[in-house]
């Protein structure tokens, strides 16, 4: 099977509060990007994948005529499905020219849905989660946690130390929303949110895009930037409901993704140089690590404190600050991406030097669904 | 507890039972016939084995507190600081719900302390699942 590349990548111009632009102009404003980025013009795009937008509002609104559309929406992880589907279509001829597009006006909410947990009284959720009194992911994403600290002996310094070395990577990236250093005490000092989650231990709420564009490896050689090639990709779903997951201490979705991936991209722990896991909350970093087989069951706590996951650490780890302090829109694994695909540039604020293998590991909902991308700036 | 009215639930077809259940005080689970498992929430088949011979049983209504948090942002139907949980029911499932009868704290709410439901009627159609600590409020 032929290889497919990323040649295409940027987020908006800019990034955290931008009220002066709606949710579907943050779509926009990351494409147009992108294009450059590539040095395309929609007429050129026909592919296009989108989740938070009907990929129909994103076609017309940029003026492009598709021969493929993908509307995966099932959470943040949605874009590292696309990246899947996009492989998939473009190996089988479907499309050549894939663009794939998030934009999400998450604090100014201008032009944007009102996010409801659950939906309505009728769904699941609806009738067997919304009337004990969740309020949005907060009260969700963090139910499981206690479980893992009673399992796994998991203590509040641990979970906060996740918040303090994302935190360290922002720090040097001067596109993050929080930049000033902190300590396990700030944390623990911070504001309760839902125990046992201080609001450092959970992630921002901004606004922001990103649009990422696939080609054929064979074509990647005539675009002006390096090539990040996806070699591996996975995708799975397990519930809508949080209080459903099989195990309170991991996310199947997680394991069946992160190893379909790992698997397809014939690669082992080892051979991971840089790894971006989707922290919504600062637990998930945890959960992923050890799903994914690069700790033991109830291990990564502790392989975080140790700081393996630092600058200068072992496995360098949401380098850009994560959704713990570089920015959050909601829907955050474009964002993921977008680092992923710099570190294999070569050009991130907090470079890992010499990187040349980068996997992506998204969430959707509430652990409900995950996409896994590794990514090589190795050509086959 | 409650302030203005919770989030209601809207029974549909395949849930109705579940909800004439706790409106007459019992915790109703569906039970396969094929393969005996026991399975929450409800739905006319069984999610193991796909078969559509399921039954409707009464469950104990004892079970576990598997997990919680305590959420202290504003609810428009609840004073917070207050527990949302995961209960472990002494037949398998796991139910989202609240724990009455108890301190809404760390140390009133002790992980895999056994529960016993209790039904709070929230309206005229709907009586929801809670849970107090068995033996009584502490």
């Amino acid at each position: 099977m032929s290889s497919v590349a990323i040649v295409g990548a940027a987020e908006t111009t800019e990034l955290g509060v931008i009220p002066n632009m709606s949710q579907l102009q943050l779509h926009a404003d990351a494409a147009l990007n992108a294009l450059a980025d590539a040095g395309l013009t929609a007429a050129d795009i026909d592919g296009v994948a989108t989740a938070g937008e009907s990929p129909t509002a994103i076609a017309h609104y940029l003026g492009i005529t598709p021969e493929w559309v993908d509307g995966t929406q099932v959470g943040g992880c949605s874009f590292m499905i696309h990246v899947r589907h996009a492989v998939a279509a473009i190996q089988q001829g479907l499309c050549k020219t894939v663009l794939i597009t998030h934009g999400e006006s998450g604090r100014s909410r201008i032009g944007a849905g009102n996010f409801r947990g659950g939906g309505g009284s009728a769904t699941l959720a609806g009738q067997f989660e919304s009337p004990y009194g969740v309020v949005g992911p907060p009260t969700m994403f963090t139910l499981p946690v206690l479980r893992y600290m009673k399992d796994y002996g998991m203590t509040h310094e641990q979970l906060a130390m996740v918040a303090v070395v994302q935190r360290e990577w922002a720090s040097k990236n001067p596109r993050a929303s929080f930049r000033e250093l902190i300590t396990v005490e700030d944390v623990l000092k911070s504001r309760m949110i839902a125990y046992p989650f201080h609001l450092l231990e959970c992630c921002l709420v901004t606004d922001g895009g990103g649009a990422l564009i696939l080609v054929s490896g064979e074509r990647a050689a005539d675009f002006p930037r390096k090539p990040v090639y996806v070699i591996g990709t996975g995708e799975s779903v397990e519930t809508p409901m949080v209080s459903q997951m099989e195990d309170l201490t991991s996310s199947r979705a997680f394991r069946v993704a992160g190893q379909r991936a790992m698997t397809s991209a014939g690669i082992s722990h080892d051979d991971v140089h840089h790894m971006m896991i989707y922290d919504a909350f600062a637990h998930l970093p945890i959960y992923g690590l050890e799903d994914l087989g690069f700790c033991q069951r109830g291990e990564a706590a502790s392989f975080i404190w140790e700081g393996n996951t630092r600058p200068g650490g072992k496995l360098p780890l949401n380098t850009n600050g994560g959704g713990l302090s570089y920015m959050h829109s909601g829907m955050y694994g474009m964002y993921a991406l977008q680092e992923s695909v710099r570190q294999l540039r070569g050009v991130a604020p907090a470079q890992v030097p010499g990187a040349e293998i980068s996997l992506c590991l998204g969430v959707g909902g509430m652990f409900g669904a995950s996409g896994c991308v590794v990514m090589s700036n190795i050509g086959p | 507890m409650t302030k203005e009215s919770r989030p209601l639930p809207r029974p549909t077809p395949e849930t109705q039972h579940f909800w004439d259940g706790t409106k007459a005080g019992e915790l109703r689970l569906q039970r396969c016939s094929e393969c005996d498992h026991v399975y929450f929430p409800p739905r006319p088949f069984c999610p193991s084995c796909s078969s559509r011979s399921v039954r409707v049983f009464k469950a104990s209504g004892r079970g576990r507190l598997l997990s919680y948090v305590i959420n202290q942002r504003p609810h428009p139907a609840w004073d917070a600081p207050y527990a949302i949980a995961i209960v472990e029911l002494d037949e398998g499932p796991r139910m989202m719900s609240n724990i009455v009868g108890c301190a809404q704290t760390p140390e009133a709410l002790q992980l895999d302390m056994p529960l016993t439901v209790a039904f709070e009627k929230v309206s005229d159609d709907i009586a929801l699942p809670l849970f107090t600590p068995a033996g009584g409020a502490r």
